[in-house]
């Protein structure tokens, strides 16, 4: 181990205390002892329900929430804080937009285009805002290393498009959408794009004025936050005309017998007692990333995905999916190996001690576009080891031999 | 490093050279198994005649768990008489959720190898996928219903 990789390694209590070499960062990331003494903090110093009381404590919790409100608004550069909407993660983000924004604006004749590339989460709610608006639900179809290059583009735009929902990165493939482009040909028919955050949020810096994306959702344990706090960005004039989408206490300002006004922006799509200490914990995740740098940790990441990369091409029994050039994985590593299962390889990696994902990814409208069914995925993050990636490529040389192949 | 002992050469033998990975022609049984999260599907055929099990084979892909399972499960059970056959599967069943005694899991010859699964909750489903749509497939011909595929992942 490096002396750069032990003192990044030291700001992790599970990296020190377990001898797994994680590389599934891409399902969740490991959390920084500040994130965890962030939220004990909370709950310790300032705990009490935010937003509604008039005592000290209240005030106190509620002050810890919307600085965490600040701190994010910051950390993708909106406008406003109210277009900082905390949700329980990408998936309810996702959600919300679709349920809110989808069904009161859409209708039959719409076109919602979104890549074959998509997570579930960002499929499913814009199949379920197709068939009950009759809008028709239209597919980019990327080329078999994952770009999406202009003539696929404008394949899958029509003057109907409405609604564009795509993943900023693949965490199949691991590759960045060009959103400057889909952003501009959208906007060029008055189309609304919805940016699914979850794999790019950890790994770059975003800009979302500078993306000019309409929406944008991602996790907080994927950026080593805690889990069950996630963020939707809205730009302020759509949030302001959607309608809630949960309702009850928190998100009023006035209740009668048969009605309610409700309450300003962001406060009108948090319904419910909030997840204070987990947007505390978020904002702490937040700023250690801004202490270590994008950076510093994509130089790391690009270092061990190539390291990983050049390894795994020794053996002509594995087939990496994607592009062949590491900077086009964001740390992603998807393949397949002739005449092994996926979850028999990771059953004899997890012997080995280490930890990759075996399966469809949530991505199976890709898979099967690809042609596979399951595969096996890598994903690495700035805090892995070259030892731990060696200690991978080591043990993915000996899976066929170890399910019988003679070689 | 207890998995690498797992895949031992019984079940690796099984999966890479099955002697029952094969359509049976006058089969007059039939019943799809089929994991939908993880893949594993196999279609599952059976020759009974008298209330015996004559001949069997099934045809799939899937991991290496569900493949030397079925293959090790029609080891055993051809040649018995259909009771037999459900009274092997309960034992296996039950062998994988630990709760077998050490004579049963003799009757089960080299499926007991697979008595580890026990250990690993995320691959039972695959261990058991053979077991399960031949005890369902059996029960159904008792009844006259059936054909509809199985699957183990919600169990």
């Amino acid at each position: 181990m490096t002396s750069e990789e032990r003192r990044i390694r030291a700001d992790f209590p599970l990296l020190m205390s377990d001898s797994t070499a994680y590389l599934d960062n891409a399902a969740t990331a490991q959390r920084p002892a500040c994130v965890l003494d962030a939220q004990r903090d909370f709950y310790e110093h300032s705990n009490a329900n935010p937003l509604r009381g008039l005592y000290g404590l209240s005030v106190a919790a509620t002050d810890c929430y919307e600085q965490a409100r600040e701190t994010v608004r910051d950390f993708i550069h909106a406008a406003s804080e109210r277009e900082i909407i905390f949700t329980r993660n990408t998936s309810e983000s996702l959600n919300l937009v679709a349920y809110s924004y989808g069904l009161s604006h859409l209708k039959a004749g719409d076109e919602i285009l979104v890549s074959i590339m998509e997570h579930h989460s960002n499929l499913l709610p814009w199949q379920m805002v197709a068939r009950q608006t009759g809008a028709e639900l239209k597919f980019l179809e990327c080329e078999p290393d994952g770009s999406l290059p202009r003539a696929r583009l404008e394949a899958g735009f029509s003057p109907r498009t409405r609604l564009v929902a795509i993943g900023h990165v693949s965490n199949v493939l691991g590759r960045t959408a060009p959103v400057e482009e889909i952003v501009q040909m959208a906007h060029e028919r008055g189309a609304v794009v919805v940016l699914d955050a979850a794999q790019s949020a950890p790994h770059m810096a975003i800009d979302v004025q500078a993306l000019d994306v309409d929406f944008l959702a991602f996790s907080g344990h994927k950026l080593m936050g805690p889990m069950g706090i996630g963020v939707l960005y809205g730009k302020e004039a759509l949030l302001e005309e959607m309608p809630p989408f949960l309702t009850g206490g928190e998100m009023i300002d006035s209740v009668t017998r048969t009605g309610a006004t409700y309450a300003e922006l962001p406060h009108k799509f948090e319904a419910g007692t909030v997840n204070a200490a987990g947007a505390v914990g978020l904002a702490a995740a937040i700023r250690y990333i801004q202490s270590v740098g994008f950076e510093a940790m994509e130089r790391r990441e690009l270092a061990l995905t190539r390291l990983a990369m050049e390894g795994l091409k020794q053996y002509p029994f594995v087939h990496v999916l994607g592009s062949d050039r590491p900077e086009e994985h964001c740390g992603i590593i998807t393949f397949t190996v002739d005449g092994v299962h996926p979850h028999d390889i990771s059953a004899m990696l997890d012997s080995d001690g280490i930890a990759v994902r075996a399966g469809h990814h949530c991505a199976q409208p890709l898979m099967q576009y690809l042609g596979v069914w399951s595969t096996t995925r890598a994903s690495l993050f700035f805090y892995n080891t070259e030892d731990e990636v060696r200690a991978f490529v080591e043990s993915m040389g000996t899976v066929r031999r170890r399910m019988g192949y003679g070689e | 490093m207890e998995n690498r002992t797992f895949y031992n050469e019984i079940l690796t033998s099984h999966n890479l050279r099955p002697l029952h990975k094969h359509d049976v022609p006058d089969a007059n049984l039939e019943l799809e198994g089929l994991n939908p999260s993880c893949g594993d599907h196999i279609v599952l055929k059976l020759k009974v005649a008298d209330g015996v099990v004559e001949d069997g084979g099934f045809v799939g892909s899937g991991c290496a768990i569900s493949q030397a399972s079925a293959d090790m499960m029609l080891d055993l059970v051809i040649g018995q008489t259909e009771e037999e056959a459900r009274r092997l599967a309960d034992i296996f069943l039950r062998m994988i959720k630990g709760k077998v005694t050490e004579e049963e899991l003799e009757d089960l010859d080299e499926a007991a190898a697979l008595r580890d699964v026990a250990h690993m909750p995320a691959r039972v489903k695959c261990a058991v996928l053979g077991w399960h749509t031949m005890d369902e497939m059996l029960k159904d011909a008792l009844s006259g219903n059936g054909g509809q595929p199985v699957s183990t992942e919600t169990e």
